[in-house]
């Protein structure tokens, strides 16, 4: 592994999580050339987040999962791939040129084929007063936990529905802290719908890991479970979350911190903006970009792998990362499609076994609809703070769809372009007219899918070809 | 609103939020750097003026810009603390000059 500089590769890897180094460690094992970029200034993703400097080297504290990064890690750095950390990729050409920022200062690279392994990120579940200052997700305060060794200091709650919730709890009592409550918001029927699917949930690895931990969890921290009404309440920063349970029971806790967790969903910006096809999972009620068996996306010569293509967890991801490689090997001649195809056959399997009991996870931890699809002045987006009651406003007066929103209400053209507010948009439309979530749509992205200043642009090297097209 | 129980012996880093001197730590972000210090606050809704601070603490949310090192709307959660840095609240609002 050494550090890019600006020439031209055979494969971009865009995500250093468990499937971007999994795919950049197999294609530069093939000699191939290979730059691996990830925004994050050290490399991980989210789940192996800090990896490399993480403050906690008790291995007990954060658990034996997330160590694993470790390997995939030193397997990267032992191989010949280029790495840049703190690289921000904010467009990508037809021609698969990649542009991408390091330190204020813009890049191009054109590779001949392009992997993403750009993740997921927590699904944004709007509550009333979810934009208070000390509201974060379960996903935030475990980066805080794994890079900094931070735990929250005051008065804290999780509340939700998902095995983060669990695992965030359990590092948490690790670390010594106490915690005032977790509001389970798992809907009752659930249970029962999951119930149907719990043969190779039971079979799987994530069973007895996860009753362990739950477990261990509940023996120590009060639960209040089937919690169907979630708010939260304050001045400058959050003060109180108020709940009610299904039995009936209305509570408010005084909280300094609130964590919330909805599960995870890819994250389609890079995949939306190239123009990918997406298919709407209504199992895990997201979107996901189409994919061949190797990850190719609709767009050639784009893969995707890992969460970015479908959640199926840490595991899976790495076994994805291999197979999309494999596949870019193919295609670029390095590799026949029959070895290519021999090889990703142990990784197939891998992925198989790794993602067995997904289903029974993902039908029991199914937010409820009232968490997919809030109603009132709950702000769906945040940048712009359009709330649920304008978004259906909007609808009853015509308005046909998330782009129309837009101009309708500013909602979704506000600087995050749409990644916290896009699902929950899709799913009000959804909800207020009874079309599918497929027939409803999504927004459209417009690249640069991060922001670039005019100073980086400027200090582009254009070449003849560059001046010419503009000149035309 | 979060701590740091376990204190490596590692060096610490100045930096300074809005003119005020604090210290965090290499490995930090600029966003968990000043969440240590009681600095949650990082800029105002854009219609109502309320307070915002970091959310997703992972480059989506962008309720964490604040301008560092002269440097306006910068994700501060994607930046890794530096000392001598400077950071500035509330960037994201221009005035418009009289």
């Amino acid at each position: 592994m050494t550090s890019a500089g600006a020439s031209d590769y055979d494969v971009i890897v865009v995500g250093a999580g468990p499937a971007g180094l999994a795919a950049a460690t197999l294609c530069a094992s093939h000699g191939v050339s290979t730059l691996l970029l990830d925004e994050q200034y050290g490399p991980g993703g989210q789940i192996y987040r800090a990896i490399a400097e993480t403050p906690l080297r008790d291995r007990s504290l954060l658990g034996k999962d997330y160590w694993r990064g470790k390997k995939l890690l030193r397997d990267f750095e032992n191989c010949l791939a280029h790495y840049q950390a703190g690289a921000t990729v904010w467009a990508i050409a037809s021609n698969l040129e990649t542009a991408y920022s390091v330190g204020g200062k813009a890049r191009l690279a054109k590779p001949q084929k392009i992997i993403l392994a750009t993740g997921a990120l927590e699904r944004p579940a709007p509550i009333r007063g979810w934009t208070l200052p000390g509201v974060m997700t379960a996903g935030a305060a475990q980066i805080l936990l794994k890079t900094s060794g931070l735990t929250s200091s005051g008065p804290t709650v999780l509340a939700g529905s998902g095995p983060l919730l669990w695992l965030l709890a359990w590092q948490y009592l690790r670390m010594g802290r106490k915690l005032d409550a977790i509001l389970d918001t798992t809907p009752l029927t659930n249970y029962a719908s999951a119930a149907g699917r719990i043969g190779p949930f039971l079979a799987s690895p994530y069973f007895f890991k996860g009753l362990k931990l739950l477990l261990q969890v509940r023996a120590k921290v009060r639960v209040w479970s089937h919690v169907t009404e979630l708010y939260a309440g304050g001045g400058d920063k959050v003060e109180f979350v108020g709940f009610k349970c299904a039995v009936g029971i209305s509570r408010k806790i005084a909280v300094d911190t609130l964590l919330l967790h909805q599960g995870v969903i890819p994250n389609t910006s890079l995949t939306r903006a190239l123009n990918c096809e997406h298919v709407w999972n209504e199992l895990q009620a997201c979107w996901q970009p189409v994919a061949d068996e190797a990850g190719r996306t609709s767009v050639p010569g784009v893969a995707i792998a890992g969460d970015g293509s479908q959640i199926s967890g840490a595991l899976a991801a790495e076994h994805s990362g291999r197979i999309a490689a494999l596949g870019a090997l193919a295609d670029l001649g390095i590799l026949s499609k029959k070895d290519a195809a021999n090889l990703a056959g142990t990784h197939r399997n891998a992925l198989r076994n790794a993602s067995t009991g997904r289903a029974f996870l993902d039908t029991l931890y199914r937010p409820s609809r009232a968490l997919l699809s809030p109603l009132g002045e709950t702000v769906v987006c945040r940048c712009e703070e359009v709330t649920a009651e304008q978004i259906r406003s909007a609808v009853d007066h015509g308005c046909q769809g998330p782009n129309q929103l837009k101009a309708f209400l500013r909602c979704g053209m506000g600087p995050c372009q749409g990644r916290l507010c896009g699902p929950t948009v899709t799913n009000i439309i959804s909800d207020q007219t009874g079309r599918s979530p497929t027939d409803v749509g999504s927004y459209r992205i417009r690249q640069p899918i991060k922001p670039v200043t005019l100073d980086e642009l400027s200090g582009l090297t254009a070449k003849n070809s560059d001046k010419i097209s503009v000149n035309r | 609103m979060f701590s740091r129980q376990r204190d490596e012996a590692e060096p610490p880093v100045a930096f300074t939020v809005d003119g005020e001197r604090f210290f965090g730590r290499a490995t930090d972000s600029v966003a968990a750097a000043m969440l240590l210090n009681g600095k949650v606050a990082t800029k105002r809704a854009a219609v109502s003026g309320s307070l915002r601070a970091p959310y997703c603490m992972m480059g989506v949310c962008f309720e964490c810009l604040v301008a560092i090192d002269g440097i306006g709307n910068r994700q501060a959660c994607l930046v890794r603390l530096r000392e001598g840095m400077v950071i500035e609240t509330g960037s994201n609002r221009r005035g418009v000059p009289a």
